[in-house]
């Protein structure tokens, strides 16, 4: 093709992308109308997390890999732990796996509301921040930081606080609580239950573009109950593994213009997170919850990533009624862990991070030492699916200005709740900043 | 250490323009401001939010009359980005241990980082990350620091109050041993033989892990000596003899106790260093 005069070149960019969690940019090329390059970089710093957890012991791990995320720890530390007790043979039931489901609860609701309350719903209300829609619609904000601050307790009840929770073990808990101390917490739960059937409600009338796309969607998926911690993996395109199976069907790939690499199953882009797992567990919702979302008159599969805040919202009300359910069958277990014996081995394990799916692998040697760690979070299987959907979206927002247009990228990117923090501990690649 | 918290007191206008800002962390200490909760809207009233990427996509350029600084210096370009900020801001305050000792990131600064990066990456020439990863009082001037991994919000919160109100901010620098006290907690270290560094570290959590039944594990940094005076390094010597002589931890175990979350400041670096020679 020759160049013509005519021939135009268009960059839209986003120079730093706002509420989200780490930092990312993007960049768009354009020219003559079509849609050449869509590069959603990630800048942030690389922090070699798997590199320096080799030669800590294997109960240094639940502190080390919490401070990949402040947003998500307790992700973080539950796939350590499990890929960890795999190794050692270590079974956790009864009420130790109760209160991992609950302490993990704690984050959804924590990590969900904020992202619908604060990250979110000023794309939909048209505001720049949670606090500036504060000033029209304080009764709104107000809720979500209390829904929020009862994420928050939980953990903090549980772990000793909600950023880097503090006692999840190998084995169980370092301390767990009391069930006056469970209860105490019922009676802001009861409310909290209220304020999300609300919050689904509330969102589900937002006004959404129309926009389903073609999802392979990834989660967990145990036989008989919402997934947090267990279940194999499965897609909606028929794979069904294990997670010691991961890395035999998901593979990193290297992208040039960014600092994380990019999953894909069977050399192919998946979605993993809110609207995968309620895609394909919402048989497991509460009564409630299946209610809630049979009220929004959303059929399923939900397959426009504009309507994941409405699956978040959905799991927020899972999640406390999971607690609640917890709570009133709750027996103190005799120990707050049950015994190790260390050996050497390798272990596998998946647990669903608020954002999705998040695989870990390690392999310790006799004495309990870290000899190898490797680390798949949700953010980076989701990267080439959220590049996907901008370039389906983009030709819609092309007559636009440049800004406009980037504003509307932003806010398909905002839908996945990206969280670059997390993505970027495994970098293999460093690249300068794009000035 | 204490010199750099003498803030000189902000001649606040009505309403302060604040600014955070992020380098190589992992978010933790910028969403303890909005676990603020409570107060997050009251807060939105006192200060003019201008920069909080991670909260608003309204994002206005300084200068700030106070920059929270969150993160450690990584990268070259992040080195050249800190000067921008000390340049746009009356007062910068680092918040957690990322920003204040340079975080768990750190832990690369043992590493033969060139070696490790042709052993990790499979394009070691693109890597433009710095072999080490510092403080920010190490790239320009802090006017006050603010430890914790992450930070405790409360505190946070009143060090922006006493700065509103014209004060001179000022936060116990004893160690977690006293608040483990007050809060009668059984000493983990005495009662279980727990190796626990609570006796070096800079109270500021509420003793939160032994409340846990476990040991501290230093995430607020160096305490200030107790009996050497305020600015002198906690004695982490006669610890770490503890450590290795009476609970039997090898050389190798004392020195991963300090060699963690705040593992590159003074006091922690130095020991952790010192039982490294132990190993040798």
């Amino acid at each position: 093709m020759s160049e013509s005069k005519e021939t135009k070149t268009r960059t839209i960019a986003v120079d730093l992308i706002a509420r989200v969690e780490g930092e990312g940019a993007l960049r768009v090329t354009v020219k003559d109308g079509v849609v050449q390059d869509v590069e959603l970089r990630i800048f942030e710093p690389p922090r070699f997390f798997e590199a320096f957890l080799v030669g800590r012991h294997y109960d240094e791990v639940p502190d080390i890999v919490a401070r990949i995320c402040g947003i998500c720890p307790v992700a973080y530390q539950m796939s350590a732990v499990h890929a960890l007790e795999q190794i050692f043979a270590v079974s956790v039931e009864g009420a130790l796996r109760d209160l991992r489901r609950m302490i993990y609860c704690g984050e959804w609701i924590e990590s969900h509301t904020l992202h619908v309350y604060m990250l979110h719903a000023p794309d939909f209300l048209g505001y720049a921040s949670a606090i500036a829609m504060a000033k029209d619609h304080p009764e709104i904000v107000t809720r979500g930081l209390r829904l929020k601050k009862a994420g928050n307790a939980l953990m903090t009840l549980l772990g000793g606080r909600s950023v880097h929770p503090v006692s999840v073990k190998v084995g169980g808990f370092s301390r767990v609580p009391l069930r006056r101390e469970l209860e105490g917490l019922k009676e802001e739960l009861l409310w909290a239950r209220d304020a999300a059937v609300e919050t689904v409600r509330w969102v589900a009338g937002f006004d959404y573009p129309d926009f389903a796309q073609d999802y392979t969607f990834v989660a967990l998926r145990p036989p008989d109950e919402y997934p947090f911690n267990e279940g194999p993996i499965l897609s909606s395109g028929g794979v069904k593994i294990s997670a010691v199976e991961f890395e035999h069907h998901f593979r990193e790939e290297q992208a040039p213009y960014s600092t994380a690499l990019q999953c894909r199953l069977n050399g192919a882009s998946y979605l993993v997170g809110p609207l995968a797992r309620l895609n394909l567990n919402h048989d497991h919702l509460s009564p409630l919850g299946k209610l809630a979302l049979a009220d929004t008159r959303l059929s399923l599969p939900l397959c426009n990533p504009f309507h994941a805040i409405v699956a978040r919202s959905v799991e927020i009300l899972y999640a406390i009624e999971e607690t609640l359910r917890i709570i009133d069958r709750y027996e103190p277990p005799p120990s707050p862990s049950v015994p190790v014996t260390v050996r050497a081995g390798t272990g596998m394990a998946c647990t669903e991070a608020p954002r999705g799916i998040l695989y870990h692998r390690y392999r310790v040697d006799g004495d309990g030492l870290i000899r190898e760690a490797k680390i798949v979070p949700p953010t980076s299987q989701n990267q080439r699916r959220i590049e996907e959907d901008l370039r389906a979206y983009l030709p819609s927002v092309l007559d636009l200005s440049n800004e406009q247009a980037a504003m509307g990228c932003e806010k398909v990117i905002r839908c996945y709740d990206p969280c670059i923090s997390c993505a970027t501990h495994f970098l293999k690649l460093d690249i300068q900043r794009d000035r | 250490m204490s010199d750099k918290n003498k803030v000189k007191p902000l001649v606040t206008p009505m309403r302060p323009k604040l600014g955070i800002f992020k380098f190589a962390s992992c978010d933790g200490c910028q969403l303890s401001i909005l676990n603020l909760e409570d107060d997050l809207l009251a807060l939105g009233q006192a200060l003019d939010i201008a920069y909080f990427p991670e909260a608003s996509s309204d994002m206005r350029e300084g200068p700030y009359d106070i920059a929270l600084v969150e993160g450690s210096i990584t990268t070259p370009e992040d080195a050249h980005r800190i000067l921008s900020v000390r340049e746009q801001a009356t007062v910068l305050i680092t918040i957690g241990a990322c920003a204040t000792a340079g975080g768990i990131q750190a832990l690369r600064n043992w590493a033969d980082v060139d070696a490790f990066k042709r052993a990790v990456y499979p394009s070691p020439q693109y890597i433009q990350s710095l072999s080490t990863s510092t403080a920010i009082s190490e790239h320009v001037r802090v006017d006050f620091e603010l430890w914790g991994c992450p930070i405790d919000k409360a505190q946070l919160l009143r060090v922006l109050t006493d700065l509103l109100a014209g004060v001179q901010p000022r936060l116990p620098t004893h160690s977690v041993c006293i608040e483990c006290k007050r809060r009668e907690i059984v000493c983990v270290m005495v009662a279980k033989g727990i190796p626990c560094l609570g006796p070096v570290t800079r109270t500021g959590c509420g003793a939160i892990c032994p409340s846990m039944g476990r040991d501290c594990y230093g995430c607020f940094g160096p305490a200030e000596g107790m009996h050497e005076g305020p600015g002198l390094p906690p004695n982490t010597a006669s610890l770490a003899k503890e450590f290795h002589q009476r609970l039997n931890l090898i050389p190798v175990e004392v020195l991963r106790r300090f060699r963690g979350i705040n593992g590159a400041v003074k006091p922690f670096r130095e020991e952790s260093q010192a039982w490294e020679r132990n190993e040798a």
